[in-house]
């Protein structure tokens, strides 16, 4: 695993105006697994995941996506990578004039020859597969519960089975049955469909439960990167805190106690 | 694809986008994009290669015929299923082996297809077997074939007449209960205003201000050039016709009448539901869509004090100046039409408005802006309240909302009319 970087970050800067959010920031993701980006609020979890998702380009840096440099290359290409990641974003940024099924649909309307009965059972499938009721496929975004929306934004992001996924706070909002619920499907679906896993979080359940490796954003870059017990082995004090608190603890304890 | 949707949702980011990409480098060797071919004009070897990087628009799959077997070959993924789809469905007979040995991606759609394939055949009693299923295909199938959707299938029953007078019925009880809304609202109204006069400590006149400003100040250009411009075809129209008769003098009559007594009133009530409904709605209902009502009344703060009085009230004040200024404009563009066109000149307009026209006139015309001001304040409020969770409900509340206040003006317009004239005023 570790031979193969899908996505890898060199010296990328984001500022908005004189304030610096990143600067010269590495990272590396490797293929197949579940990278767990935490980080105080405010640091920049979310601008670094829109920057290599092509949301917003940085001010300086590379990226570079399945060997290919994202930045500088040409729309077609760009679309090509895009075309082979998802994004899920907070509170799923559905399109609230449609149907849960339609948003699925949405992104497969590009494939050609797709035929619109085909469409629509995939799009059924999606929507079982992120654990949701085949009822809630004919129901508005707004008629759905926070949790629903959030698997429903999964689905649409799964729609084309991308290698990548993003994932912005998936269990934020969610109460710990429902959230744990999402852990085990973002688990199981890395590993069934391959997935690699960029996942924002601020949930330490999600991180013991999910994810591979751990990445810490302080002071404008990536401070540490390692499993769970690495982290639990870092002096910095506010990676301390994060890892050691009552919080962490009642966490860790939960995870001993299940194993 | 997925981006697509990200632009959808994040439009100002678009153009953050599109000037990454216009910054075009070297072309790179991908570009070129093969689609799937039709199965039939396929040969039986496999095509593309296994490796990682493989682009997503040269996927090709194919069914080929091993001995007494079949065998699938490249891709089965959602882009290549276009094309392997007829081939999948085309297959049946008794126990059909499928090897996947030769198979390089899979992905749900293409596992998808194999289940129902699967399905398909044990439905019509035959089964299907995989053969040399690689490991992380065969989970990736285990995995749908648990996910399959379940369609709860509701037979769609045929509408009969009891059904039709159902909805009639629910027709007319809803606009029934529609008119019941309004009046409670203006009883919520009234009431919320009468307690402003034991307390006037509590009245937010900052609010009222601001409100003026946007119902009334704002609304002043266009209602004079309206105005004004009514004036003008007022005059230019009358005096057409009652050059006929040697009557000129009696545009100024004509002009007065209609535009103190009705037009002025009225068109400028208009233009205020166009303008001034719609943003009511657009605002109380923006607030309700995020729950910004809710959390007002969970903190002690009464949505109706500090949403719909201040609204409401602005338009009882500002309505009746507008109307003046409506009225003012349109005898100007009345006067100077009448000039050019029939040589009255403004001091004899002036002096025959004065003498002729009696107050009355102008009387009836105000008696009725405070009730268009009621009417549309009101509306627009009771349809901001009305708006659900989505943003598709916001505008057609809006928009409803509009229609139903210039709607519900006229017809107000018209029983005063009848009942002035039964009164002889
Ligand atoms: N569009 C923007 N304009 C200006 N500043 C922004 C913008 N988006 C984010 N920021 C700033 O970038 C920093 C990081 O934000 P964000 O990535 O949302 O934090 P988080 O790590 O909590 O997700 C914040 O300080 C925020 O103020
Ligand atoms: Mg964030």
């Amino acid at each position: 695993m570790a031979a193969d970087p899908v996505i890898r970050l060199r010296g990328i800067r984001n500022q908005f105006g004189p304030a610096v959010v990143h600067d010269d920031l590495d990272l590396d993701l490797y293929r197949g697994e579940v990278l767990g980006v935490v980080g105080g609020s405010g640091t920049g979890k979310s601008v670094l995941l829109r920057c290599i998702a092509g949301l917003r380009p940085p001010q300086a840096g590379q990226i570079e996506i399945f060997g290919q440099d994202a930045l500088n290359c040409s729309e077609a290409s760009r679309r090509e990578i895009d075309a082979r990641m998802g994004v899920m974003f907070q509170d799923g940024a559905l399109f609230s004039s449609l149907t849960v099924r339609e948003n699925v649909e949405v992104p497969m309307k590009n494939i050609k020859g797709l035929d619109a009965g085909l469409r629509r059972e995939l799009a059924d499938l999606k929507i079982s597969m992120s654990g949701l009721p085949y009822a809630a496929g004919g129901k508005s975004p707004s008629e759905l519960s926070g949790g629903m929306r959030k698997r429903a934004g999964l689905a649409r992001a799964l729609a084309l089975d991308p290698e990548i996924v993003f994932l912005d706070e998936p269990t934020a909002g969610l109460d710990p049955i429902g959230a744990s619920a999402f852990d085990e499907l973002i688990k199981a679906l890395s590993e069934s469909l391959g997935l690699t896993v960029f996942l924002v979080t601020h949930d330490l359940d999600t991180l013991h439960a999910t994810c591979d490796r751990i990445a810490v954003l302080a002071e404008k870059r990536v401070m540490y990167t390692g499993t769970m017990a690495d982290m639990l082995h870092v002096e910095h004090p506010w990676v301390h805190e994060y890892f050691h608190g009552p919080r962490a603890r009642a966490a860790i304890d939960t995870l001993e106690r299940t194993n | 694809m997925i981006r697509a949707m990200a632009y959808l949702a994040a439009p100002q980011m678009n153009a953050l986008r599109v000037n990454l990409t216009l910054a075009t480098g070297n072309p790179i060797p991908y570009t070129e994009i093969r689609f799937p071919e039709d199965i039939r004009n396929v040969s039986s070897t496999a095509t593309p290669d296994a490796s990682d990087m493989q682009l997503p628009g040269a996927e090709q799959g194919h069914l080929v015929q091993r001995g007494d077997g079949w065998s699938l070959q490249g891709n089965c993924t959602i882009r290549a299923l276009p094309a392997l789809k007829p081939a999948l469905d085309r297959l049946a007979g008794q126990n059909i082996t499928l090897s996947l040995s030769e198979l390089s991606r899979l992905d749900t759609a293409g596992a998808y297809a194999l289940e129902s394939l699967r399905q398909r055949l044990e439905r019509s009693g035959g089964s299907l077997s995989l053969r040399d299923v690689q490991p992380d295909h065969g989970a990736l199938i285990d995995r749908v074939a648990q996910a399959m959707p379940k369609p709860e299938t509701s037979p769609k029953k045929p509408m009969r007449l009891t059904d039709m007078l159902e909805l009639i019925g629910r027709a007319v009880a809803g606009s029934g209960r529609f008119l019941l809304e309004l009046h409670a609202m203006l009883g919520l109204f009234l009431a919320r205003l009468f307690s402003f006069l034991r307390h006037p400590g509590q009245f937010r006149l900052t609010a009222l201000v601001h409100h003026c400003d946007q119902v009334g100040w704002k609304a002043v250009p266009i209602v004079a050039l309206m105005s004004f411009l009514i004036g003008v075809v007022l005059a230019f129209q009358g005096a057409v016709q009652l050059r006929q008769f040697g009557a000129e003098i009696f545009v100024v009559d004509l002009i007065a009448i209609s535009i103190l007594r009705e037009l002025g009133i009225l068109l400028t009530a208009i233009i205020v539901a166009g303008r001034t409904a719609s943003s009511f709605t657009a605002a109380i209902g923006s607030m309700k869509m995020r729950e910004e009502i809710d959390a007002m009344q969970t903190l002690a703060i009464d949505p109706a004090t500090v949403l719909f009085v201040p609204r409401i009230l602005a338009l009882l004040i500002t309505l009746p100046i507008l109307g003046l200024i409506a009225n003012v404009s349109g005898l100007f563009g009345g006067a100077m039409m009448a000039w050019i066109e029939l040589g009255i000149s403004p001091g004899m307009f002036l002096t025959r408005l004065l003498e002729d026209t009696s107050p009355r006139h102008v009387l009836v015309g105000f008696v009725k802006a405070p009730v268009f001001a009621l009417i549309i304040g009101i509306i627009g409020c009771h349809a901001g309240m009305g708006v659900g969770g989505n943003a598709e409900s916001l505008g057609r509340q809006t928009s409803s909302a509009v229609v139903r206040s210039i709607f519900a003006v006229i017809v107000a317009a018209a029983l005063f009319s009848v009942f002035f004239a039964l009164m002889d005023i």
